[in-house]
């Protein structure tokens, strides 16, 4: 079981508030990802609930106890961090072993259960070796053995894979994904990366300046973005927003569209721009498209096959029912 | 050609090396052989450097005239004794210094570090009368304390600097792993600063056994350590050279010996930190 509950939280490092009242439920084996450009206190959030640190004020419940003052060790978590964290002076079996040690379990058991999770992330081959001897990634599913094998009530995460390349990213991601589908545990997980976000979570918890900006399913926040940041933040390339006239036919203050919404042609349509730079990703192509009259750059997404050359003169269409209202105080108009 | 030029500046710079550790290495090497010395050849002019002839009279006769042994005693007793004293003081506070900092950490260190710059002359006088009245005058426990205190901000900052290489993640990674302070500290603390320790450890003996000023002014007949018996040779009444010389090769030796063994150890230590 870990649900997680906070109440009017709050963190002040000195004079300085990091995390202004805020108030968050996380359900029992949901994947929750916190999501926010450096700085916003996602990290932070976090370690509140690890409890390595303090919240200034409030309260947060871990399966209806409340946990606020409760030390880490006590808290029947798991984190993995983004340095991995790994003991150098120990083995990977007793890197994965320690936290049974420390809950005092016998030998026997400990094995069993080290030589389960050793299975589980294909580690069996590098239970004697040290953490110095290991790739990042099987570094990696060494500090996610540990975390699995205490059987916690819910996994904590700190941007776990961005010390790893991107293929290797790839792979990971799915790989907690199918342990949490697998275990059926509770996950928090952090991180700046929106793709992770997307295609991990049950539920993202947008964040800025400490301030929780929205809180929904992946598709929830990509379809009905609460206000301009998030509409921003989340999908890649960014929504296209646009303010003016052109919004002002729609009756908002500023519109938004997204690349994969709008259609490119080079003999019609709604506006008129010229291709600056095209990126080539083989399937699709992004078109950074100038000189429209409504924005500095209009990004468009087309098909891989669509050529169209630097200096073009090309004509865009938005998907009319795609375009997002925003008002004067950046929030969605409905 | 540009690999020629390279390996000719080497070779210039090995020349260069070797030329300084000569020059650092020679007063040592000329102590030695002085010892092995007639005291006539000792002072002899041209000074004679292989061709002379060969003796050990002189360590015979420094053996016969003072106990060796029990210099030598002492300056294990006080060099390990102060560097162990100061280890124990020394942990903690680095510990706390370096994963519990606070506003005046940095300060504090600062000034620690600063006592080592006040000359030592300057606080002679109190300390020696401090000890008349404590009655550590000439005592080894005495000398423990003082040259634990006059070492323990090196010990301290040097701990310091090798804890704060230890990452706070593994801590943390401890303490959610339900470690307790204890746990944390004896099985993932401590074996991660065990190379750092010693070579705190090395470093701070050799202070210790090489301190002069204090072991000197403070001891008498009793506690003496190998300091106060080189000194003893060191008379304005004649000229004994070639024992002066053996004495000090006698209390060099051990720590010379210690350090050739642990030169690795030593140079990582006073090394850490400095590049990444």
């Amino acid at each position: 079981m870990g649900r997680i509950t906070l109440s009017n939280v709050t963190k002040s490092f000195g004079d300085v508030e990091v995390i202004p009242p805020l108030d968050l439920t996380i359900e029992d084996g949901e994947f929750a990802v916190f999501v926010g450009p450096s700085g916003c206190g996602k990290s932070t959030l976090l370690r509140l609930i690890a409890g390595l640190e303090d919240v200034s004020s409030g309260e947060i419940q871990i399966d209806g106890q409340d946990a606020t003052d409760v030390p880490p060790a006590k808290r029947g978590l798991a984190m993995v961090f983004q340095s991995y964290a790994l003991y150098p002076h120990m083995t990977v079996r007793k890197n994965i072993a320690f936290p049974l040690r420390m809950a005092k379990l016998d030998k026997a058991e400990q094995d069993r259960r080290v030589n389960q999770a050793a299975e589980v992330l294909n580690l069996t081959d590098y239970l004697e070796r040290r953490p110095g001897q290991l790739s990042g990634g099987q570094r990696q599913r060494v500090a996610i053995g540990r975390a699995i094998v205490r059987e916690p009530a819910a996994f904590l995460f700190d941007e776990p894979l961005s010390n790893l390349d991107a293929a290797l990213r790839v792979g990971m991601r799915l790989e907690i994904s199918e342990l949490h589908k697998r275990l059926n545990t509770t996950m928090i997980y952090v991180t700046h990366d929106q793709v992770e976000a997307m295609t991990m979570a049950d539920k993202i918890v947008v964040l800025r300046a400490g301030h929780i900006e929205q809180v929904g399913s992946p598709l929830e926040l990509y379809r009905a973005p609460r206000n301009l940041f998030v509409a921003g933040f989340i999908g890649s390339p960014k929504m296209n927003l646009i303010d003016g006239p052109e919004a002002k036919k729609h009756d908002a203050h500023t519109i938004g569209i997204r690349p994969e919404h709008i259609a490119i042609s080079a003999e019609k349509g709604d506006w008129s721009g010229v291709v600056g730079v095209s990126e080539h990703l083989g399937s699709d192509t992004f078109f950074h498209v100038h000189k429209t009259g409504l924005a500095d750059t209009i990004t468009v997404r087309a098909d891989g096959e669509v050529s169209l050359r630097h200096g073009d003169k090309v004509y865009l269409s938005p998907r009319l029912d795609m375009i997002h209202r925003f008002g004067a105080d950046g929030l969605r108009l409905s | 050609m540009a690999r020629s030029v390279t390996s000719r500046r080497k070779s210039i710079n090995t020349a260069l090396a070797w030329g300084v550790g000569l020059i650092i290495f020679f007063p040592i090497l000329w102590t030695i052989l002085t010892s092995f010395k007639t005291e006539g050849d000792a002072i002899a002019y041209p000074p004679k450097f292989f061709f002379f002839d060969w003796t050990l009279e002189n360590y015979a006769i420094v053996q016969e005239r003072s106990n060796y042994m029990r210099y030598l005693w002492n300056s294990v007793i006080i060099a390990g004794g102060s560097t162990l004293l100061g280890v124990v003081i020394a942990v903690p506070a680095a510990w706390s210094m370096a994963f519990v900092p606070s506003k005046r950490t940095k300060d504090i260190l600062m000034w620690m570090l600063s006592t080592k710059m006040l000359p030592a002359v300057g606080v002679l006088y109190p300390i020696y009368l401090m000890f008349i009245q404590l009655g550590l005058l000439d005592t080894r426990i005495g000398l423990v304390i003082v040259l634990m205190l006059i070492n323990l901000p090196i010990i301290v900052w040097m701990l310091y600097t090798y804890f704060k290489e230890i990452p706070g993640e593994i801590l943390e990674a401890a303490r959610m792993d339900g470690a307790t302070l204890k746990e944390e500290i004896l099985y993932v603390l401590t074996p991660m600063a065990i190379p750092g320790i010693a070579s705190t450890i090395l470093l701070n003996i050799i202070l210790a056994w090489n301190e002069a000023f204090w072991t000197l002014n403070l001891t008498a007949a009793k506690a003496g350590p190998l300091t106060a018996f080189i000194a003893s040779y060191s008379s304005p009444e004649g000229l004994f050279y070639a024992k002066l010389s053996a004495a000090s090769t006698m209390a060099i030796a051990p720590i010379l010996i210690l350090g050739w063994f642990s030169q690795k150890q030593l140079v990582r230590g006073l090394t850490f930190g400095a590049v990444k």
